[in-house]
């Protein structure tokens, strides 16, 4: 050790002491700096830095409402909500999707139809919008995936409400069906209100009713940590549920106009002329649209989709025909109403009609003719030369306004979605859509529900329980009452009703007594369907125009049957105090008497209570 | 009365017993007493942050009691001896940071570690005690202050393993261990002028330096500067820190009731970033209450390097003290978000056994500076 003076040890003392001091200071300095800075993070921004901390762990989740139920009029269940378990995804927080997929199959049979759904709905979701992988789990899938959860971040067990309709087919047509909401769709709604819902009202009923059974969501603030896991409630607002339907429909008359139908395609259209309420509402053939909740695979999307028979197509509310003769009542009535003609005028038929200085001959449907004819006559044979020369006398302005009165050329206002509107030709029209003079000869083809005239199975039914009604128009409608589940009283939908005035009330006895000898009288075109039971009154037709649809092509030689007629039949009952009112719509059915008339009568026997049987088939000529 | 004299006298004989006790195994009572109840602070918030994982808290624990058991028998060592070490322990040291370099164990991207067969030794740790040792031996062997060309020698004998463990990487390690040298340079009576000199120096190799960084190292210096532009990679710390901190408030959200850390949304919450769990549990006032116990220590460091008999002890102690101040500043700097983010752990607190092994062998060697003066030439 090296030896040090005194001096030295003294001089070394004092700088290592001054060094400490000094060392002491830079320390104090350098705590209260680190003071300051924590001051500043902690007092000055605290409350900046509270509610980032808050945002951090406090997330709001919406509670989607359970969707109401749909009932018959009878409260015979149509469509339910089925608790089922799918694995869903949520693609934002999955590292390598095709892995997660590859690793789950593992312990989860997954098959190539689930991962062709899972690519196409992955298209269709919202950002952070989990995606089904599987459906259906059981509950021992459940199980097993609920051990290996911790391997996959990002990939749910979720526990769904899923719509069923009980009847499938039956009602496809008028209750539609939900699926999942797509971009488009989310882009027409109130997405906070949507915020938990992964389905929604695609057509018919449930789409016309979306707002009434949806409900109103719910939410809950839930602590989550850094994974976004899920660790306790800290505050929840329930949802409110979706109001059941109680609809008009009678599930027992559904099912029989759809026997009544059989094989045929066509649409039955039944309504109450009380109080519009519609009774049965057929479109044949149908599809399950039990298929489409979970989204319908691609193949079998385009299998229906390219049908000849269009299964998807609803002929009730979409099907566009020329009404053919059953228009004759109304343009009658017309006549009559405008004073154009009386019941007693009558009109000699050649079998044809020609405008005076004109050498086109339009023909009646019977060549020899139907001699002298006044309105009443007119209408039970269903003579077309009385109709040619009323409907020239009227004029095609008369004609269409007073026919737009019974609803023709717009739509009815049923709450059924995508309802077409039909065509009511006019001057107006004609000019605005071919560019073109109205011809007088157009006028007589409207005379008689031809040519480019076109009404839906649903307009001719409202239009047929409007002269039941004596001229009260009453806005159709499928869904009766709603009610909160579980509340006592039922909020009723409004019956939306508007009167048509044709001058004298005489009119509507002449009329419907004319209709009711279409059936009762032994030269009426319907005489086949009379009833021992209660009386009928109804107009058949046939409507000539081959218009299945717009895009198919016609092919002679592959769909010889698709060329014929389509039969019509339009019909209410009993006569006196009329219940229901009925259009039969059967294409390529040949006669409206014979092939449409028997399946309005069975309908009507079914709702009326009658059991007398119905003639044999008989050859019905006329139309 | 009797009474009450006689057990005054009792306590004051047991109090002296306890001294007496403390006194033959070497150990400075103050100083003793404040690092138990930093350790034992310490556990209480590992309890928390390690989200009521008792396990953890045992093995801080195990770690906890070798490392008293280490600082006790360092403190019986006088620090002639140490003296006499510090040169072939420096060297053995360097020996072993070379061989880092040449056959170490990769971990996180750097080469570190030692595979011993039976142990993973990280020499760099010895060397934060090794460089403070060398140079206060080196300095001691002339008179304070020291000259320039001793002061030269002590600059080298810091830079060799500086630079070596920089270049694992580790600039974290590699900055303690330049700063341990630097202080003991410091309380050795360097020249004002000198550390002016010393500190444009630095600051004109600062350019040298970021070229030779890494690109992780640079971009933490750049997430330092602007934690928001990358508030998922590597600003995420950083921000969430100052959440934690911020949150806390003046009181704190109350022990174990930490939503950051518990919920996971602070990451490396019960090592480099306790602090935050600190703040955030037991707000202002705690972190007060703890940098006041952090300065009672400092300042009994510094009373003992004062008070020393010999040059050796003095700068060490002296050292050794500020060095536990650097660490401090360079975690509660790095978590409160006024440095960048550097790999330091909070000292006594972080969970860890290498840091506190350091650390604890070091208040070894500063109570050993204390209390033996008898044995030491007068």
């Amino acid at each position: 050790m090296r030896l040090t003076s005194l001096e030295e040890r003294q001089r070394e003392q004092r700088l290592v002491t001054n060094r400490a001091l000094v060392a002491g200071a830079v320390v104090i300095v350098g705590l209260l700096l680190l003071c300051v800075r924590l001051l500043h993070l902690q007092v000055d921004r605290h409350e900046h830095f509270s509610v980032l901390s808050m945002e951090n762990r406090v997330k709001i989740q919406p509670v989607p409402p359970t969707r109401g139920l749909i009932y018959d009029a009878k409260g015979v269940l149509l469509a339910d909500n089925h608790p089922t378990f799918a694995l869903e995804i949520t693609i934002e927080k999955v590292e390598n999707l095709a892995a997660t997929i590859d690793d789950l199959a593992t312990i989860i049979p997954i098959e190539a139809s689930d991962r062709a759904r899972f690519e196409r709905l992955k298209r269709q979701r919202m950002r952070f919008q989990s995606v089904p992988i599987r459906l259906n789990l059981s509950h021992k899938e459940v199980a097993r995936f609920a051990v290996n959860s911790y391997r996959f971040p990002g990939v749910d067990v979720r526990a769904e409400l899923i719509r069923t309709y009980p009847f499938a087919e039956a009602t496809a047509h008028v209750l539609g069906y939900v699926g999942r909401i797509n971009e488009r769709e989310m882009s027409q709604i109130d997405t906070s209100n949507y915020a938990g819902t992964h389905f929604i009202g695609k057509g018919g009923l449930e789409k016309a009713h979306e707002d009434v059974l949806h409900g109103k969501v719910g939410y809950q603030q839930v602590e989550v940590n850094a994974r976004g896991r899920i660790l306790r409630t800290l505050e929840s607002t329930p949802p409110t549920s979706g109001q059941d339907i109680f609809l008009s429909l009678d599930m027992t008359l559904q099912q029989a106009a759809i026997d009544a139908l059989g094989d045929r395609r066509g649409a039955v259209v039944a309504i109450d002329p009380r109080d519009g309420s519609v009774l049965a509402m057929v479109s044949k053939p149908s599809y399950d649209p039990n298929r489409f909740v979970e989204g319908i695979s691609g193949k079998e999307y385009n299998a229906l989709l390219h049908s000849l028979d269009k299964p998807l197509f609803d002929r009730a509310a979409r099907g566009q025909y020329p009404p053919g003769s059953t228009v004759k009542p109304f343009i009658g009535l017309g006549g009559l109403a405008t004073g154009v003609t009386t019941a007693h005028k009558t009109v000699y038929c050649s079998g044809a009609f020609s405008l005076p200085g004109q050498n086109h001959r339009f023909r009646c449907w019977r060549k020899g003719g139907h001699g002298t004819v006044d309105l009443e006559k007119s209408i039970i044979e269903s003579c077309d030369v009385y109709f040619y020369s009323l409907a020239n006398q009227m004029g095609i302005d008369r004609l269409h306004s007073f026919l737009s009165q019974f609803g023709f050329g717009s739509r009815t206002g049923i709450d059924v979605a995508g309802e077409l509107a039909g065509l009511l030709p006019s001057r107006e029209w004609k000019q605005r859509v071919r560019k073109q003079t109205w011809y007088p000869g157009e006028t007589l083809i409207v005379g008689i529900g031809q040519g480019s005239f076109l009404a839906t199975p649903l307009q001719l039914a409202v239009a047929t329980a409007t002269i039941a009604n004596r001229g009260r128009l009453i806005v159709p409608r499928l869904a009766r009452a709603s009610r909160f589940p579980g509340a006592a009283t039922e909020t009723p939908f409004p019956v939306v009703a508007r009167q048509i005035n044709v001058g004298n009330p005489r009119y509507w006895d002449q009329v419907i007594a004319a209709m009711t000898q279409v059936v009762e009288s032994p030269r009426g075109t319907a005489k086949r369907i009379r009833s021992p039971e209660y009386r009928i009154a109804g107009k058949t037709g046939t409507s000539q125009v081959f218009t299945l649809g717009q895009k198919q092509t016609y092919n002679a030689a592959k769909t010889p049957e698709r060329m014929r007629d389509h039969a019509l039949f339009i019909a209410f009952a009993p006569v006196d105090a009329p219940r229901i009112a009925v259009a039969v719509l059967v294409e390529n059915g040949g006669h409206g008497g014979s092939d449409a008339a028997p399946i309005a009568r069975r309908v009507m026997d079914v709702y009326l209570g009658s059991k007398s049987p119905l003639p044999p088939d008989e050859a019905t000529d006329g139309d | 009365m009797a009474i009450k004299t006689l057990s005054a006298q009792l306590n004051a004989a047991a109090e002296a017993a306890t001294l007496g006790v403390l006194r033959r195994l070497h150990l400075d009572a103050p100083l003793l007493l404040g690092l138990l109840t930093l350790c034992g602070f310490g556990l209480l918030v590992v309890y928390s942050a390690g989200d009521r994982n008792f396990e953890i808290v045992e093995r801080q624990l195990v770690r906890l009691t070798v490392a008293f058991c280490l600082m006790i028998a360092i403190a019986q060592v006088p620090p002639r001896l140490l003296r006499q070490w510090s040169l072939a322990l420096y060297l053995f040291g360097v020996l072993m940071l070379f061989a880092v370099l040449l056959f170490g164990a990769i971990g996180k991207g750097a080469q570190r570690w030692l595979d011993l067969g039976v142990i993973r030794f990280q020499p760099s740790e010895l060397l934060k005690l090794a460089v403070p040792m060398a140079v206060a031996w080196l300095l001691s062997l002339r008179p304070l202050p020291p000259r320039p060309s001793w002061i030269l020698a002590a600059i080298i004998v810091t830079l060799i393993p500086v630079l070596l463990i920089a270049k694992q990487p580790d600039l974290g390690t590699s900055l303690l261990v330049l700063s341990a040298g630097a202080l003991v340079l410091f309380m050795a009576g360097l020249s004002w002028l000198m550390i002016a000199g010393l500190g444009a120096a630095v600051a004109a190799v600062a350019p040298v330096v970021w070229l030779l960084m890494h690109d992780y190292q640079r971009a933490r210096i750049f997430t330092f500067l602007n934690p928001e532009s990358d508030p998922l990679g590597t600003g995420y710390h950083i921000i969430q820190s100052q959440i934690a901190i911020g949150s806390g408030g003046l009181y704190g959200k109350g022990w174990l009731n930490g939503t950051q850390s518990h919920l996971e949304f602070l990451p490396e919450r019960h090592t480099d970033f306790i602090f935050a769990v600190i703040g955030e549990e037991f707000g202002f006032a705690g972190i007060v209450i703890l940098l006041a116990l952090y300065l009672f220590i400092i300042g009994r460091g510094l009373v003992i390097a004062v008070r020393s008999i010999d040059s050796y002890g003095r700068t060490l102690a002296g050292g050794l003290t500020l060095v536990f101040f650097v660490y401090i500043f360079v975690n509660t700097g790095m978590v409160t978000g006024l440095l960048p983010v550097v790999g330091v752990p909070l000292p006594l607190i972080s969970y860890g056994g290498t840091s506190m092994v350091t650390l604890l062998i070091g208040f070894g060697m500063i109570m050993g500076v204390e209390t033996h003066k008898k044995s030491a030439p007068t």
